[in-house]
Protein backbone atom coordinates (compact mmCIF):
# COMPACT_ATOMS: atom_id res chain seq x y z
CA UNK A 1 0.00 0.00 0.00
CA UNK A 2 0.63 3.39 -0.93
CA UNK A 3 1.43 5.33 2.87
CA UNK A 4 2.37 8.25 1.73
CA UNK A 5 -1.42 8.76 0.31
CA UNK A 6 -2.44 8.52 3.79
CA UNK A 7 -0.47 10.93 5.33
CA UNK A 8 -2.42 14.04 5.88
CA UNK A 9 -0.46 17.05 4.71
CA UNK A 10 -0.32 19.94 1.98
CA UNK A 11 0.02 17.80 -0.62
CA UNK A 12 -3.38 16.21 -0.57
CA UNK A 13 -4.39 16.58 -4.71
CA UNK A 14 -8.39 15.99 -5.51
CA UNK A 15 -8.42 12.41 -6.57
CA UNK A 16 -10.71 12.73 -9.51
CA UNK A 17 -11.60 14.20 -12.89
CA UNK A 18 -14.29 16.68 -11.52
CA UNK A 19 -16.61 17.32 -8.49
CA UNK A 20 -19.10 14.66 -9.04
CA UNK A 21 -16.87 12.33 -6.56
CA UNK A 22 -15.85 13.77 -3.09
CA UNK A 23 -13.05 12.20 -1.23
CA UNK A 24 -14.30 11.21 2.36
CA UNK A 25 -10.81 12.67 3.96
CA UNK A 26 -12.11 16.32 3.03
CA UNK A 27 -14.44 16.00 5.79
CA UNK A 28 -11.34 14.24 8.90
CA UNK A 29 -8.41 15.51 7.77
CA UNK A 30 -7.12 18.59 10.58
CA UNK A 31 -4.54 19.45 7.96
CA UNK A 32 -7.24 20.60 5.62
CA UNK A 33 -9.26 21.87 8.08
CA UNK A 34 -6.29 24.32 9.15
CA UNK A 35 -5.95 25.30 5.45
CA UNK A 36 -9.16 25.79 4.99
CA UNK A 37 -9.27 28.90 7.61
CA UNK A 38 -6.33 30.48 5.70
CA UNK A 39 -7.37 29.92 2.42
CA UNK A 40 -11.01 29.74 2.39
CA UNK A 41 -12.39 31.35 5.51
CA UNK A 42 -9.84 33.83 5.32
CA UNK A 43 -9.45 33.85 1.51
CA UNK A 44 -11.48 35.43 -1.31
CA UNK A 45 -14.52 34.35 0.18
CA UNK A 46 -17.82 36.58 1.86
CA UNK A 47 -18.78 35.48 5.23
CA UNK A 48 -22.06 36.57 7.27
CA UNK A 49 -21.50 38.79 10.26
CA UNK A 50 -24.48 39.99 11.88
CA UNK A 51 -27.87 42.06 11.15
CA UNK A 52 -27.64 45.43 10.79
CA UNK A 53 -30.80 45.27 12.88
CA UNK A 54 -28.89 44.00 15.42
CA UNK A 55 -26.61 47.08 15.64
CA UNK A 56 -28.94 49.83 15.89
CA UNK A 57 -27.10 52.60 17.87
CA UNK A 58 -23.62 53.59 17.79
CA UNK A 59 -21.33 51.71 20.58
CA UNK A 60 -23.27 48.47 19.80
CA UNK A 61 -21.36 45.57 19.04
CA UNK A 62 -21.97 41.79 18.45
CA UNK A 63 -19.30 38.91 18.37
CA UNK A 64 -19.27 36.02 16.14
CA UNK A 65 -16.61 33.82 14.44
CA UNK A 66 -15.30 33.79 10.68
CA UNK A 67 -14.12 30.26 10.43
CA UNK A 68 -12.21 30.14 13.74
CA UNK A 69 -11.39 33.38 13.75
CA UNK A 70 -13.46 35.30 16.73
CA UNK A 71 -14.72 38.76 15.28
CA UNK A 72 -16.33 42.09 16.82
CA UNK A 73 -19.00 43.66 14.63
CA UNK A 74 -18.97 47.61 15.83
CA UNK A 75 -21.21 50.61 14.98
CA UNK A 76 -19.30 53.45 14.81
CA UNK A 77 -20.35 57.05 16.38
CA UNK A 78 -20.56 57.59 12.24
CA UNK A 79 -23.04 54.99 11.77
CA UNK A 80 -20.78 52.43 10.19
CA UNK A 81 -20.55 48.73 11.01
CA UNK A 82 -16.46 47.71 11.39
CA UNK A 83 -15.54 44.09 11.90
CA UNK A 84 -12.17 42.85 13.48
CA UNK A 85 -10.77 40.04 14.63
CA UNK A 86 -11.76 40.16 18.19
CA UNK A 87 -8.31 39.89 19.27
CA UNK A 88 -5.71 42.29 21.53
CA UNK A 89 -2.82 43.32 19.39
CA UNK A 90 -1.06 43.11 22.92
CA UNK A 91 -1.24 39.77 24.21
CA UNK A 92 -4.04 37.96 22.07
CA UNK A 93 -6.83 37.91 24.31
CA UNK A 94 -10.48 38.41 23.33
CA UNK A 95 -11.23 41.88 23.40
CA UNK A 96 -14.81 41.29 23.66
CA UNK A 97 -15.83 38.57 25.94
CA UNK A 98 -19.78 38.72 26.21
CA UNK A 99 -21.64 38.24 22.80
CA UNK A 100 -23.37 41.76 22.67
CA UNK A 101 -23.57 45.08 24.34
CA UNK A 102 -22.89 48.54 23.54
CA UNK A 103 -19.30 50.35 24.53
CA UNK A 104 -17.64 53.92 24.13
CA UNK A 105 -14.66 51.97 23.17
CA UNK A 106 -13.12 48.56 22.85
CA UNK A 107 -11.17 47.64 26.42
CA UNK A 108 -8.90 44.75 26.50
CA UNK A 109 -9.23 43.68 30.16
CA UNK A 110 -6.28 42.08 30.52
CA UNK A 111 -3.80 44.86 30.17
CA UNK A 112 -5.98 48.08 29.49
CA UNK A 113 -5.45 48.01 26.21
CA UNK A 114 -8.14 50.88 24.51
CA UNK A 115 -9.30 50.70 20.68
CA UNK A 116 -12.01 53.17 18.98
CA UNK A 117 -14.54 51.68 17.51
CA UNK A 118 -12.70 51.35 14.29
CA UNK A 119 -10.10 49.17 15.90
CA UNK A 120 -7.37 51.73 16.06
CA UNK A 121 -5.35 51.64 19.23
CA UNK A 122 -5.55 54.55 21.24
CA UNK A 123 -4.56 53.74 24.89
CA UNK A 124 -2.07 51.48 26.59
CA UNK A 125 -2.07 51.77 30.53
CA UNK A 126 0.90 52.81 32.23
CA UNK A 127 2.24 54.11 28.68
CA UNK A 128 4.65 56.12 30.47
CA UNK A 129 5.29 53.79 32.80
CA UNK A 130 5.57 55.11 36.66
CA UNK A 131 7.78 57.70 37.84
CA UNK A 132 9.25 57.60 34.49
CA UNK A 133 10.21 53.89 34.76
CA UNK A 134 9.09 51.17 32.70
CA UNK A 135 5.97 52.07 30.07
CA UNK A 136 6.74 52.11 26.01
CA UNK A 137 9.62 52.83 24.14
CA UNK A 138 9.80 55.41 21.39
CA UNK A 139 10.45 52.79 18.83
CA UNK A 140 6.59 51.42 19.53
CA UNK A 141 3.89 53.04 17.17
CA UNK A 142 0.61 52.42 18.40
CA UNK A 143 -0.50 53.05 14.64
CA UNK A 144 1.12 49.83 14.08
CA UNK A 145 -1.09 47.89 16.39
CA UNK A 146 -4.75 48.36 15.63
CA UNK A 147 -7.01 45.48 15.55
CA UNK A 148 -7.40 43.40 12.35
CA UNK A 149 -9.71 44.88 10.16
CA UNK A 150 -12.24 42.97 8.03
CA UNK A 151 -13.42 44.58 4.56
CA UNK A 152 -17.38 44.83 5.43
CA UNK A 153 -20.61 45.45 3.19
CA UNK A 154 -24.07 45.42 3.97
CA UNK A 155 -26.43 44.16 1.69
CA UNK A 156 -30.64 43.92 2.06
CA UNK A 157 -29.87 44.74 6.03
CA UNK A 158 -27.10 41.78 6.39
CA UNK A 159 -23.49 42.57 7.05
CA UNK A 160 -21.05 40.68 4.98
CA UNK A 161 -16.98 40.65 6.43
CA UNK A 162 -14.17 39.61 4.18
CA UNK A 163 -10.52 39.02 5.28
CA UNK A 164 -9.25 39.43 1.52
CA UNK A 165 -8.77 42.23 -1.16
CA UNK A 166 -9.02 40.24 -3.38
CA UNK A 167 -12.81 39.37 -2.87
CA UNK A 168 -15.09 40.77 -5.47
CA UNK A 169 -17.78 43.21 -3.90
CA UNK A 170 -20.71 41.34 -2.65
CA UNK A 171 -22.97 42.19 -5.44
CA UNK A 172 -20.62 40.82 -8.19
CA UNK A 173 -19.47 37.85 -5.20
CA UNK A 174 -23.38 36.05 -5.99
CA UNK A 175 -23.87 37.73 -8.78
CA UNK A 176 -27.45 39.69 -9.77
CA UNK A 177 -30.29 36.93 -10.03
CA UNK A 178 -29.03 35.71 -6.76
CA UNK A 179 -28.65 39.66 -5.49
CA UNK A 180 -32.53 39.91 -6.25
CA UNK A 181 -33.03 36.78 -4.77
CA UNK A 182 -31.87 38.31 -0.84
CA UNK A 183 -33.95 41.35 -2.28
CA UNK A 184 -37.10 38.92 -2.69
CA UNK A 185 -37.24 37.59 0.81
CA UNK A 186 -35.67 40.63 2.81
CA UNK A 187 -38.38 42.68 1.05
CA UNK A 188 -39.21 44.91 4.82
CA UNK A 189 -37.38 46.16 7.55
CA UNK A 190 -36.19 43.27 9.86
CA UNK A 191 -36.98 41.85 12.98
CA UNK A 192 -34.95 39.44 15.33
CA UNK A 193 -37.73 37.28 16.52
CA UNK A 194 -35.19 34.64 18.25
CA UNK A 195 -31.75 32.90 18.15
CA UNK A 196 -31.11 29.02 18.30
CA UNK A 197 -27.84 27.68 18.31
CA UNK A 198 -27.66 23.50 17.11
CA UNK A 199 -24.23 21.51 17.96
CA UNK A 200 -23.85 19.48 14.53
CA UNK A 201 -21.69 15.89 15.06
CA UNK A 202 -20.21 16.33 11.39
CA UNK A 203 -17.68 18.53 9.35
CA UNK A 204 -18.47 21.90 8.43
CA UNK A 205 -18.58 20.99 4.97
CA UNK A 206 -21.46 18.54 5.34
CA UNK A 207 -23.90 20.84 6.40
CA UNK A 208 -23.75 22.69 3.35
CA UNK A 209 -23.54 20.12 1.03
CA UNK A 210 -26.68 19.40 3.26
CA UNK A 211 -28.21 22.92 2.37
CA UNK A 212 -27.48 22.93 -1.61
CA UNK A 213 -28.74 19.13 -1.90
CA UNK A 214 -32.51 19.35 -2.87
CA UNK A 215 -32.53 16.27 -4.30
CA UNK A 216 -32.74 14.79 0.01
CA UNK A 217 -35.52 17.17 1.10
CA UNK A 218 -38.46 14.96 0.23
CA UNK A 219 -36.63 11.56 1.23
CA UNK A 220 -35.16 12.51 4.23
CA UNK A 221 -37.57 14.85 5.96
CA UNK A 222 -40.61 12.60 5.71
CA UNK A 223 -42.99 15.33 7.61
CA UNK A 224 -42.92 16.94 4.09
CA UNK A 225 -44.86 13.97 2.29
CA UNK A 226 -46.29 12.50 5.42
CA UNK A 227 -48.43 15.65 5.99
CA UNK A 228 -48.36 16.86 2.67
CA UNK A 229 -46.12 19.81 2.88
CA UNK A 230 -44.27 19.52 -0.60
CA UNK A 231 -43.32 16.62 -2.81
CA UNK A 232 -40.63 16.91 -5.24
CA UNK A 233 -42.83 17.11 -7.95
CA UNK A 234 -44.10 20.59 -6.76
CA UNK A 235 -42.89 23.45 -9.27
CA UNK A 236 -39.33 24.70 -8.36
CA UNK A 237 -36.01 24.49 -9.50
CA UNK A 238 -32.74 25.27 -8.56
CA UNK A 239 -30.70 28.66 -9.69
CA UNK A 240 -26.78 28.51 -9.54
CA UNK A 241 -24.54 31.68 -9.67
CA UNK A 242 -22.15 31.73 -12.68
CA UNK A 243 -19.62 30.17 -10.98
CA UNK A 244 -21.43 27.76 -9.64
CA UNK A 245 -20.55 28.68 -5.79
CA UNK A 246 -23.85 30.17 -4.60
CA UNK A 247 -27.20 28.98 -4.98
CA UNK A 248 -30.83 29.11 -4.29
CA UNK A 249 -33.62 26.18 -4.82
CA UNK A 250 -37.26 27.00 -4.43
CA UNK A 251 -40.67 25.34 -4.59
CA UNK A 252 -43.96 26.60 -6.04
CA UNK A 253 -47.20 25.79 -5.67
CA UNK A 254 -47.93 24.56 -8.62
CA UNK A 255 -49.29 20.54 -7.71
CA UNK A 256 -48.67 17.75 -10.11
CA UNK A 257 -50.75 15.08 -9.82
CA UNK A 258 -50.63 12.78 -7.22
CA UNK A 259 -49.69 9.68 -9.61
CA UNK A 260 -46.61 10.86 -11.02
CA UNK A 261 -45.31 10.49 -7.45
CA UNK A 262 -47.26 7.51 -6.87
CA UNK A 263 -44.85 5.50 -9.32
CA UNK A 264 -41.97 6.62 -7.12
CA UNK A 265 -40.60 4.10 -4.43
CA UNK A 266 -41.23 7.36 -1.88
CA UNK A 267 -41.00 5.32 1.37
CA UNK A 268 -42.79 8.48 3.01
CA UNK A 269 -45.73 8.85 1.02
CA UNK A 270 -48.23 8.16 4.26
CA UNK A 271 -51.31 9.96 2.94
CA UNK A 272 -53.25 8.57 6.29
CA UNK A 273 -51.26 10.92 8.44
CA UNK A 274 -53.07 14.74 8.94
CA UNK A 275 -52.43 17.27 11.15
CA UNK A 276 -54.54 17.39 14.39
CA UNK A 277 -53.70 21.03 14.30
CA UNK A 278 -52.96 22.24 10.43
CA UNK A 279 -52.75 26.05 11.42
CA UNK A 280 -48.26 25.35 11.37
CA UNK A 281 -48.66 25.36 8.09
CA UNK A 282 -50.60 27.75 7.46
CA UNK A 283 -48.93 30.16 4.85
CA UNK A 284 -49.67 34.04 4.22
CA UNK A 285 -48.24 34.99 0.68
CA UNK A 286 -46.19 37.84 1.86
CA UNK A 287 -43.40 38.11 -0.70
CA UNK A 288 -45.18 39.04 -3.92
CA UNK A 289 -45.34 35.26 -5.53
CA UNK A 290 -46.16 31.93 -5.15
CA UNK A 291 -43.02 30.36 -3.86
CA UNK A 292 -43.58 28.09 -0.69
CA UNK A 293 -39.83 27.38 0.07
CA UNK A 294 -36.95 29.20 -0.61
CA UNK A 295 -33.36 27.91 0.56
CA UNK A 296 -30.25 30.08 -1.13
CA UNK A 297 -26.73 29.71 -0.46
CA UNK A 298 -24.16 32.22 -0.38
CA UNK A 299 -20.46 30.53 -0.35
CA UNK A 300 -19.18 29.21 1.81
CA UNK A 301 -21.71 28.91 5.32
CA UNK A 302 -24.18 31.65 4.81
CA UNK A 303 -28.28 29.99 4.05
CA UNK A 304 -30.98 32.38 4.35
CA UNK A 305 -34.30 30.33 4.70
CA UNK A 306 -37.83 30.90 4.02
CA UNK A 307 -40.32 28.07 4.17
CA UNK A 308 -43.30 29.26 4.38
CA UNK A 309 -43.53 32.43 6.65
CA UNK A 310 -40.59 31.14 8.77
CA UNK A 311 -38.24 33.64 7.26
CA UNK A 312 -34.12 32.61 8.96
CA UNK A 313 -30.85 33.72 9.02
CA UNK A 314 -28.69 30.18 9.41
CA UNK A 315 -25.05 30.61 9.94
CA UNK A 316 -22.16 27.76 9.71
CA UNK A 317 -18.97 28.20 12.26
CA UNK A 318 -16.92 25.12 12.10
CA UNK A 319 -15.71 23.97 15.77
CA UNK A 320 -13.10 21.54 15.21
CA UNK A 321 -12.28 18.93 11.78
CA UNK A 322 -15.38 16.85 13.33
CA UNK A 323 -17.78 19.24 14.56
CA UNK A 324 -19.84 22.64 13.36
CA UNK A 325 -22.57 25.00 15.01
CA UNK A 326 -25.54 26.17 13.12
CA UNK A 327 -26.78 29.47 14.84
CA UNK A 328 -30.19 30.23 13.49
CA UNK A 329 -31.19 33.69 13.86
CA UNK A 330 -35.13 33.66 13.05
CA UNK A 331 -36.72 36.47 12.00
CA UNK A 332 -40.05 38.65 11.26
CA UNK A 333 -40.51 41.96 9.61
CA UNK A 334 -41.17 45.10 12.06
CA UNK A 335 -44.14 45.75 10.86
CA UNK A 336 -45.30 42.34 11.77
CA UNK A 337 -49.17 42.72 13.35
CA UNK A 338 -50.06 40.51 16.19
CA UNK A 339 -51.90 37.39 13.99
CA UNK A 340 -48.44 37.58 11.88
CA UNK A 341 -45.97 37.14 14.65
CA UNK A 342 -48.57 34.07 16.16
CA UNK A 343 -48.51 33.02 12.41
CA UNK A 344 -44.60 32.81 12.67
CA UNK A 345 -43.73 31.21 15.87
CA UNK A 346 -46.20 28.17 14.87
CA UNK A 347 -44.54 28.20 11.56
CA UNK A 348 -40.83 27.78 13.45
CA UNK A 349 -41.74 24.50 14.30
CA UNK A 350 -40.54 23.14 11.27
CA UNK A 351 -37.30 24.79 11.47
CA UNK A 352 -34.49 25.08 14.36
CA UNK A 353 -32.74 22.42 16.16
CA UNK A 354 -36.29 21.18 16.50
CA UNK A 355 -37.64 21.74 13.76
CA UNK A 356 -40.41 19.19 11.95
CA UNK A 357 -38.84 19.90 8.93
CA UNK A 358 -35.29 20.66 9.58
CA UNK A 359 -33.79 18.44 12.93
CA UNK A 360 -32.63 15.63 10.91
CA UNK A 361 -30.08 17.68 9.37
CA UNK A 362 -28.78 17.15 12.81
CA UNK A 363 -27.97 14.01 12.99
CA UNK A 364 -27.52 12.85 9.02
CA UNK A 365 -24.22 14.36 8.98
CA UNK A 366 -22.67 12.91 11.91
CA UNK A 367 -23.57 9.77 10.79
CA UNK A 368 -21.43 10.56 7.63
CA UNK A 369 -19.10 11.66 9.70
CA UNK A 370 -18.32 8.70 11.51
CA UNK A 371 -18.74 6.23 8.29
CA UNK A 372 -16.48 8.59 6.42
CA UNK A 373 -13.62 7.97 9.72
CA UNK A 374 -12.99 5.28 8.15
CA UNK A 375 -11.62 5.30 5.03
CA UNK A 376 -10.39 8.81 3.88
CA UNK A 377 -9.23 7.75 0.20
CA UNK A 378 -12.72 6.29 -0.91
CA UNK A 379 -15.45 9.15 -1.70
CA UNK A 380 -18.88 9.92 -2.08
CA UNK A 381 -20.47 10.01 -5.84
CA UNK A 382 -23.62 12.42 -6.71
CA UNK A 383 -24.73 11.73 -10.32
CA UNK A 384 -28.22 13.09 -9.83
CA UNK A 385 -28.55 15.61 -13.02
CA UNK A 386 -25.38 14.22 -14.71
CA UNK A 387 -21.95 15.77 -13.70
CA UNK A 388 -22.67 19.43 -15.27
CA UNK A 389 -23.00 22.68 -12.73
CA UNK A 390 -26.17 24.20 -13.64
CA UNK A 391 -29.52 25.46 -13.58
CA UNK A 392 -32.43 23.13 -13.21
CA UNK A 393 -36.01 24.37 -13.68
CA UNK A 394 -39.00 22.34 -12.73
CA UNK A 395 -36.93 20.27 -10.75
CA UNK A 396 -34.68 19.59 -7.61
CA UNK A 397 -33.81 16.10 -8.55
CA UNK A 398 -30.14 17.42 -9.14
CA UNK A 399 -26.92 17.81 -7.29
CA UNK A 400 -25.43 20.16 -9.62
CA UNK A 401 -25.61 22.66 -6.58
CA UNK A 402 -23.42 20.78 -4.31
CA UNK A 403 -21.10 20.32 -6.99
CA UNK A 404 -20.75 23.92 -7.37
CA UNK A 405 -20.08 24.31 -3.70
CA UNK A 406 -17.06 21.26 -4.12
CA UNK A 407 -15.92 23.75 -7.22
CA UNK A 408 -15.68 26.66 -5.05
CA UNK A 409 -14.23 25.02 -2.50
CA UNK A 410 -11.29 23.40 -4.80
CA UNK A 411 -10.61 27.33 -6.14
CA UNK A 412 -10.32 28.18 -3.18
CA UNK A 413 -8.28 25.78 -1.16
CA UNK A 414 -6.15 25.51 -4.63
CA UNK A 415 -6.75 21.97 -5.01
CA UNK B 1 -58.01 29.62 59.40
CA UNK B 2 -55.04 29.06 61.96
CA UNK B 3 -51.34 29.25 61.21
CA UNK B 4 -51.73 25.16 61.07
CA UNK B 5 -54.14 24.54 58.91
CA UNK B 6 -52.79 26.81 56.20
CA UNK B 7 -49.82 25.44 56.39
CA UNK B 8 -51.42 22.16 56.02
CA UNK B 9 -53.16 23.18 52.84
CA UNK B 10 -50.06 24.69 51.81
CA UNK B 11 -47.99 21.02 52.06
CA UNK B 12 -51.30 19.35 50.76
CA UNK B 13 -51.54 21.44 47.53
CA UNK B 14 -47.43 21.19 47.46
CA UNK B 15 -47.41 16.96 47.38
CA UNK B 16 -50.07 17.45 44.36
CA UNK B 17 -48.31 19.89 42.29
CA UNK B 18 -45.08 17.89 42.79
CA UNK B 19 -46.90 14.32 42.27
CA UNK B 20 -48.15 16.12 38.80
CA UNK B 21 -44.33 17.28 37.56
CA UNK B 22 -43.85 13.64 39.28
CA UNK B 23 -46.30 12.17 36.75
CA UNK B 24 -44.98 14.59 33.77
CA UNK B 25 -41.40 13.38 33.84
CA UNK B 26 -41.97 9.86 33.87
CA UNK B 27 -44.34 9.70 31.25
CA UNK B 28 -41.93 11.12 28.95
CA UNK B 29 -38.86 8.95 30.34
CA UNK B 30 -41.16 5.93 30.09
CA UNK B 31 -41.79 6.99 26.47
CA UNK B 32 -45.85 7.50 26.67
CA UNK B 33 -45.57 9.69 24.87
CA UNK B 34 -49.16 9.71 23.61
CA UNK B 35 -50.01 10.56 27.23
CA UNK B 36 -48.25 13.90 27.14
CA UNK B 37 -50.74 16.19 25.51
CA UNK B 38 -53.30 14.80 28.42
CA UNK B 39 -50.95 16.90 31.14
CA UNK B 40 -52.12 20.11 29.68
CA UNK B 41 -55.55 21.59 29.08
CA UNK B 42 -57.03 21.25 25.79
CA UNK B 43 -55.82 24.99 25.07
CA UNK B 44 -52.81 24.70 26.74
CA UNK B 45 -49.68 26.42 25.88
CA UNK B 46 -46.28 24.60 26.17
CA UNK B 47 -43.16 26.24 24.95
CA UNK B 48 -39.43 25.49 24.93
CA UNK B 49 -36.67 28.13 24.54
CA UNK B 50 -33.49 28.96 25.74
CA UNK B 51 -32.72 31.44 28.82
CA UNK B 52 -30.97 33.63 26.09
CA UNK B 53 -34.30 34.31 23.75
CA UNK B 54 -36.60 34.53 27.20
CA UNK B 55 -33.73 36.97 28.71
CA UNK B 56 -34.07 39.09 25.82
CA UNK B 57 -37.75 39.01 25.17
CA UNK B 58 -37.61 37.16 22.16
CA UNK B 59 -40.61 35.28 21.37
CA UNK B 60 -39.61 32.84 18.89
CA UNK B 61 -39.31 29.06 20.73
CA UNK B 62 -37.61 25.61 19.85
CA UNK B 63 -40.89 23.83 20.05
CA UNK B 64 -44.67 26.18 20.36
CA UNK B 65 -47.65 24.20 20.92
CA UNK B 66 -50.82 26.03 21.79
CA UNK B 67 -53.19 23.43 22.72
CA UNK B 68 -53.16 20.01 22.87
CA UNK B 69 -53.55 19.19 19.45
CA UNK B 70 -50.36 20.44 18.35
CA UNK B 71 -48.59 18.46 20.76
CA UNK B 72 -49.91 15.82 19.32
CA UNK B 73 -49.43 16.32 16.30
CA UNK B 74 -45.21 16.44 17.73
CA UNK B 75 -45.85 13.09 18.58
CA UNK B 76 -47.39 11.81 16.12
CA UNK B 77 -44.55 13.58 13.51
CA UNK B 78 -41.94 12.27 16.27
CA UNK B 79 -43.47 8.38 15.43
CA UNK B 80 -44.20 8.17 11.56
CA UNK B 81 -42.40 10.82 10.27
CA UNK B 82 -39.41 12.38 12.14
CA UNK B 83 -36.06 10.60 11.48
CA UNK B 84 -33.40 10.25 14.65
CA UNK B 85 -31.30 8.25 16.71
CA UNK B 86 -32.80 5.96 19.25
CA UNK B 87 -32.47 7.47 22.25
CA UNK B 88 -34.02 7.97 25.89
CA UNK B 89 -34.13 10.91 28.57
CA UNK B 90 -33.79 10.74 32.17
CA UNK B 91 -35.62 13.59 34.33
CA UNK B 92 -34.22 15.13 37.57
CA UNK B 93 -36.65 17.95 38.91
CA UNK B 94 -35.98 19.42 41.90
CA UNK B 95 -36.51 23.17 44.04
CA UNK B 96 -40.26 23.77 43.11
CA UNK B 97 -40.93 26.57 44.68
CA UNK B 98 -44.99 28.45 44.68
CA UNK B 99 -44.74 31.07 43.50
CA UNK B 100 -48.49 32.16 43.29
CA UNK B 101 -51.60 30.64 43.98
CA UNK B 102 -55.63 31.15 44.72
CA UNK B 103 -55.47 29.28 47.30
CA UNK B 104 -54.71 32.63 49.51
CA UNK B 105 -51.35 32.03 50.36
CA UNK B 106 -49.13 34.92 51.18
CA UNK B 107 -46.88 35.60 48.49
CA UNK B 108 -44.54 38.47 47.56
CA UNK B 109 -44.96 38.61 43.69
CA UNK B 110 -48.99 38.77 43.14
CA UNK B 111 -49.28 40.48 40.13
CA UNK B 112 -52.46 41.90 38.83
CA UNK B 113 -54.84 40.05 36.75
CA UNK B 114 -53.40 36.23 38.14
CA UNK B 115 -56.39 36.45 40.32
CA UNK B 116 -58.78 36.06 37.05
CA UNK B 117 -57.05 33.12 35.47
CA UNK B 118 -56.77 31.31 38.72
CA UNK B 119 -54.55 28.47 39.15
CA UNK B 120 -50.97 27.99 40.89
CA UNK B 121 -47.42 29.41 39.52
CA UNK B 122 -44.37 27.30 40.30
CA UNK B 123 -40.97 27.24 39.08
CA UNK B 124 -38.76 24.26 39.70
CA UNK B 125 -35.46 22.80 38.01
CA UNK B 126 -34.51 20.07 35.70
CA UNK B 127 -31.67 18.00 34.09
CA UNK B 128 -32.34 16.30 31.69
CA UNK B 129 -29.62 13.67 30.75
CA UNK B 130 -29.71 11.97 27.42
CA UNK B 131 -28.67 8.08 26.77
CA UNK B 132 -28.15 7.51 23.02
CA UNK B 133 -28.84 3.26 21.28
CA UNK B 134 -25.17 3.09 22.00
CA UNK B 135 -24.95 3.99 25.50
CA UNK B 136 -23.57 7.58 25.18
CA UNK B 137 -24.51 10.08 27.75
CA UNK B 138 -24.52 13.16 28.39
CA UNK B 139 -26.41 16.29 30.15
CA UNK B 140 -28.46 17.00 27.52
CA UNK B 141 -30.32 19.82 29.09
CA UNK B 142 -30.32 21.71 31.86
CA UNK B 143 -32.80 24.69 32.93
CA UNK B 144 -36.28 25.49 34.81
CA UNK B 145 -39.84 24.87 34.21
CA UNK B 146 -42.50 28.25 34.53
CA UNK B 147 -45.91 26.38 35.28
CA UNK B 148 -49.01 27.79 35.29
CA UNK B 149 -51.51 24.95 37.03
CA UNK B 150 -55.16 24.94 36.88
CA UNK B 151 -57.95 22.12 38.58
CA UNK B 152 -60.13 20.85 35.63
CA UNK B 153 -62.90 18.39 37.42
CA UNK B 154 -60.96 17.38 40.30
CA UNK B 155 -57.25 17.38 38.55
CA UNK B 156 -54.32 19.45 37.88
CA UNK B 157 -53.37 20.37 34.36
CA UNK B 158 -51.17 22.31 33.03
CA UNK B 159 -52.44 25.67 31.25
CA UNK B 160 -48.90 27.14 30.43
CA UNK B 161 -45.51 25.24 30.83
CA UNK B 162 -42.42 27.24 29.83
CA UNK B 163 -39.21 25.64 29.40
CA UNK B 164 -36.06 27.24 29.78
CA UNK B 165 -33.12 26.03 29.28
CA UNK B 166 -30.35 27.26 30.40
CA UNK B 167 -28.34 27.18 27.14
CA UNK B 168 -29.18 27.65 23.48
CA UNK B 169 -27.15 25.24 21.94
CA UNK B 170 -28.76 21.90 21.40
CA UNK B 171 -26.97 18.94 20.76
CA UNK B 172 -27.81 16.89 17.45
CA UNK B 173 -31.68 18.03 17.44
CA UNK B 174 -34.39 17.97 20.09
CA UNK B 175 -37.37 15.74 19.28
CA UNK B 176 -38.78 14.46 22.55
CA UNK B 177 -39.86 17.05 24.85
CA UNK B 178 -38.86 17.84 28.04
Amino acid sequence: MDTSKRRPGREFVWPHDDVSRVPFRVYTDPQIYADEQARLFQGPTWNFLCLEVELPNAGDYKTTFVGDAPIIVVRDEAGAINAMVNRCAHKGSLVCYKPRGNVAELTCVYHNWTYDLRGKLTGVAFERGVAGKGGLTDEFDKADYGLERLRVETCRGLVMGTFSDATPGFADYIGAELLGCIGRVFVRPLKVLGYHSQMLPNNWKLYTENNKDSYHASLLHVFHNTFGVVRPTMGGGVRLSQNGWHHLSYTEREPVADDEIGKEKVRSLKQKYALDDPSLLEHRLELGDQITNSIQTVFPTLVIQQILNALAIRQLIPRGVGQSELLWTILGFEDDDDDMLELRLKVNNLVGPAGLVSMEDGCVGGWVQRAAMADGEASTVMPMGGSAIEPSQGSRVTEAAVRGFWKGWRECMGV
Amino acid sequence: MTVTAELDREHALRLRLEALATDYVHCIDDDRLEEWPDFFTEDGSYRVTSRENFDLGLPVSLIYCHGRGMMRDRISAMRVANIFEPHTYCHLVSAMKLEETDAGLPSPKRSSGFAQAGGHRTRSNFTVIRTMSDGAMSVFACGRYLDHVVEQAGVLKYRERTVILDSKRIDTLLIIPI
